[in-house]
């Protein structure tokens, strides 16, 4: 919204210098061609006419196109809503740099399209990190390096002050996002779950599961609750004996689960009470606590997380506007900033210490994030590299046992 | 005189033209794509035309040899160093789950000096290269056509020896997906038309009024937004919803015996169902709209009673618009992947929500090609059936 009516007075003055400079030289043109044919001379003057009120149009199209604005493609929500206000609008602020913002479900598929047709006009896509391995590898992004991305205020290269494998060589930017359980307080007024282990346990805490309708995750977490330390859970998930225990585990729960699809969902189930226990993305959970006071707590144990990053699409006619814009989601300051907006972890060491508070309760920060301490005493951090090679042949058999 | 009349037709005729490069462009282009895709894959062709070469000959019993290991790893080096490996690794790991890493990993080994050995160095970065098995995977997905996605749509497969085998059970989805698609649009073509028909009947030999009132509330939730209703559903069916606090109310049911509305199949068939309602009422409205009441009156003067003038006279004339309604509506849900998803749970998945999956997230065109051209033909074989029972020249639509 702001991004679009801020360009305006911009596209309408380059508007008027294009029709002040085309349309007399068009007229001189044509005129000795229509001459003497008066039925047709005042159609074609008709004609000008709707070509003179269509040129501003074409020119504000062309001037989209111009260097000095660049379209990020996010998840939409809350969080597009926290990376508006923490990364776009300083940025543009900085730079004068517009960001326009596009919302998609995550995926490869538009980006394919776009470079392989190569139309494209998406600048920046925010992904799932194996999204950005996988299309790094196949080349649908720009190549950045990490050692092009801003260091530490403290001097340290940015390649020491990311996490071990969080940065990708087409990726800049990022964040932690964490997948939980979490339980409405008012479905357990007793014992309350605190452990992996209690979601999968149904006479403990009887009551109807929420889960994401997907493989990712989900094996893991049966994995976890069935004993599999946090440390093995990939190499026992890479033989055909660990995925069968890892279905067997979900069996036992199968049927009090109900599937959701959109992040939107958990909150809303578990408020429905529709759920007594639901996994959710933590910033989503944390977000209906606060802006909606929901009596809603995260069961911390056991939790996955898994990281992000920005991308740029290959070919893209910004590319000067694309880096500059990576380069400054990649920054210390920004990264802590945009934890204010939404519970979700810098992926630099150095932005965990400027964590402060929420921008509107004030509440400190660092408790809710995904990797506090005493969050991650049994975490377990996704493989993209499994997932991109596995998610096909497990998303099959995920559907098969569903279906089942 | 000749001329004038041509120029005329000419021009009547290119007046046509935007609509045909609209049919074309939007419609005949993408489908004709997706026809090709789902059996013409070049990509790993074009990508390892040595390695390929070297194994056209190869039996497939024993590892290749040096030349075999010295066409591949060359070639997948200069792939990695254009960034294009990751095309060739996704195809084969389809083939071969896993290998799509070790492929890149690979890649990366080989950079640099040419190894004196081209099968150690290949074998010392990943082990899987002194499988057979891996070297299959790479011939198989480097046929430029290929049937193995009408395979997979329809759960077989290829083993060692090249002969067509059942895929194991644990992984056959797609025959499944497709039986329970074709069920369910079955049935909720049938509930349409079971719900549809009377109502029809009122509108259309209602006084205007009342028949212009009907016809606001078919089509009123017709221009609601398919989100909006689908979730509308689920408020009033969840387990704390409308309908279950309603039955708990009056005493129906109790607080422990709240009904599973939503989130299964029943709950899929009641949105599905108000969804695509007006899709049967509007062609049967129309067609009944043009019956004369004079023909029932008539059947009744000359004695039949209401059922036999309803079965001898009014049924077979609808007959073209229950035929076109049932073929919207049926067409139209087995295409419908959103609402099953939202609202069917566990087994609302249906097979348009895994040619989304392909499309979408996995990548995999080629297969979701198969499964749209399969389903493709259910639609056609139904048409076909139509034109034989009832006459294509019948339809009535509007």
């Amino acid at each position: 919204m702001t991004a679009a009516s801020a360009r305006s007075p911009r596209s309408a003055r380059v508007a008027g210098r294009q029709t002040a400079g085309q349309l007399p030289g068009n007229q001189r043109k044509e005129f000795p061609m229509t001459r003497g044919r008066d039925a047709r001379d005042g159609r074609m003057r008709g004609a000008r006419k709707v070509l003179a009120a269509l040129l501003p149009v074409l020119a504000g199209l062309l001037a989209g196109c111009g260097t000095d604005s660049v379209t990020v493609v996010s998840w939409g929500g809350a969080y597009a809503e926290a990376c508006r206000k923490a990364l776009f609008e300083p940025f543009t602020a900085e730079t004068g740099i517009e960001v326009r913002v596009e919302n998609f479900n995550g995926g490869l598929a538009q980006v394919q399209a776009q470079v392989e047709t190569g139309s494209v006009h998406w600048d920046i896509v925010d992904l799932e990190f194996a999204d950005v391995v996988r299309g790094c590898d196949e080349g649908l992004f720009e190549v950045v390096g990490i050692d092009a991305l801003p260091a530490a205020p403290d001097g340290t290269p940015a390649r020491d002050d990311f996490f071990e494998g969080t940065y990708s060589e087409c990726g800049g930017g990022g964040l932690y996002y964490s997948s939980v359980v979490a339980y409405n307080r008012e479905s357990f007024p007793g014992a309350r779950p605190s452990t992996l282990e209690d979601f999968f346990d149904l006479e403990k805490f009887p009551g109807r599961r929420g889960m994401r309708r997907t493989p990712v995750v989900n094996l893991e977490w049966a994995l976890m609750a069935d004993g599999v330390p946090p440390a093995e859970v990939f190499s026992v998930l890479s033989t055909a004996d660990g995925v069968d225990r890892a279905f067997r585990k979900l069996d036992t729960i199968k049927d009090e689960v109900v599937w959701w699809e959109a992040g939107a969902q958990p909150p809303q189930m578990l408020a429905d009470r529709e759920v007594a226990l639901s996994t959710a993305f933590n910033g989503r959970i944390f977000d209906a606590t606060v802006s909606e006071q929901q009596p809603f707590t995260i069961v911390w144990d056991g939790q996955v997380l898994d990281y992000g990053q920005f991308a740029i699409v290959r070919g893209t006619p910004n590319l000067d506007a694309a880096l500059q814009f990576l380069q400054f989601a990649s920054r210390v300051e920004s990264m802590a900033e945009l934890g204010r907006y939404i519970a979700y972890s810098p992926t630099r060491r150095s932005a965990i210490d400027l964590i402060s508070t929420h921008h509107e309760a004030g509440i400190e920060l660092r408790p809710h994030m995904p990797s506090a301490p005493e969050n991650m005493e049994r975490a377990l951090i996704n493989q993209p590299q499994w997932w991109t090679d596995h998610t096909e042949e497990m998303t099959e058999r995920f559907s098969a046992w569903l279906a089942r | 005189m000749a001329r004038p009349l041509a120029s005329v037709r000419l021009r009547a005729a290119a007046l046509t033209l935007p609509l045909v490069a609209f049919v074309g462009v939007t419609f005949l282009a993408p489908l004709g794509t997706m026809l090709v895709r789902s059996f013409h894959e070049p990509q790993v062709a074009d990508a390892l035309p040595l390695t390929l070469a070297e194994l056209e000959d190869w039996d497939g019993a024993s590892v290749p040899g040096e030349d075999a290991f010295r066409a591949l790893g060359s070639e997948l080096r200069a792939l990695d160093e254009r960034r294009r490996v990751g095309a060739v690794a996704t195809r084969v790991n389809r083939l071969a789950s896993g290998m799509r890493s070790k492929i890149v990993s690979t890649a990366r080994a080989l950079g640099g000096e040419d190894p004196d050995s081209w099968r150690d160095a290949m074998i010392a970065a990943d082990p899987v290269w002194a499988e057979t098995a891996a070297w299959r995977a790479v011939r198989r997905a480097g046929e430029r056509f290929t049937l193995r996605h009408y395979l997979h749509a329809l759960d077989r497969d290829r083993d060692a020896s090249g002969a067509v085998v059942a895929r194991p059970p644990d992984q056959r989805i797609y025959l499944p997906l497709l039986r329970r698609t074709l069920a369910v649009g079955l049935a909720i073509t049938a509930v349409c038309l079971l719900l549809g028909y009377p109502l029809a009947y009122l509108i259309a030999n209602a006084a205007p009024a009342r028949a212009n009132l009907l016809l606001l509330l078919v089509l009123v939730p017709f221009w609601t937004s398919l989100l909006v209703r689908t979730t509308s559903w689920v408020v009033l069916l969840q387990n704390q919803g409308v309908v279950n606090d309603l039955l708990v109310a009056v005493g129906l049911i109790g607080e422990d015996g709240r009904l599973a509305l939503v989130y299964n199949m029943f709950g899929t068939l009641v949105a599905m169902t108000q969804i695509l309602l007006p899709f049967m009422i509007l062609p049967l409205y129309a067609v009944m709209r043009s019956i004369s009441p004079a023909h029932l009156r008539a059947a009744a003067s000359l004695g039949a009673t209401f059922l036999q003038g309803f079965a001898r006279v009014y049924w077979p004339q609808t007959l073209p618009g229950v035929a076109a309604g049932s073929l919207l509506v049926f067409i139209l849900s087995i295409g419908y992947y959103i609402t099953p998803a939202l609202v069917g749970g566990r087994t609302g998945q249906l097979i348009s929500n895994m040619i989304a999956y392909h499309m979408q997230q996995s990548l995999n065109w080629g297969l979701a090609a198969a499964l749209g051209v399969i389903l493709l033909a259910c639609v056609a074989a139904l048409y076909v059936a139509y034109e034989r029972l009832v006459g294509i020249e019948r339809m009535r639509l509007t």
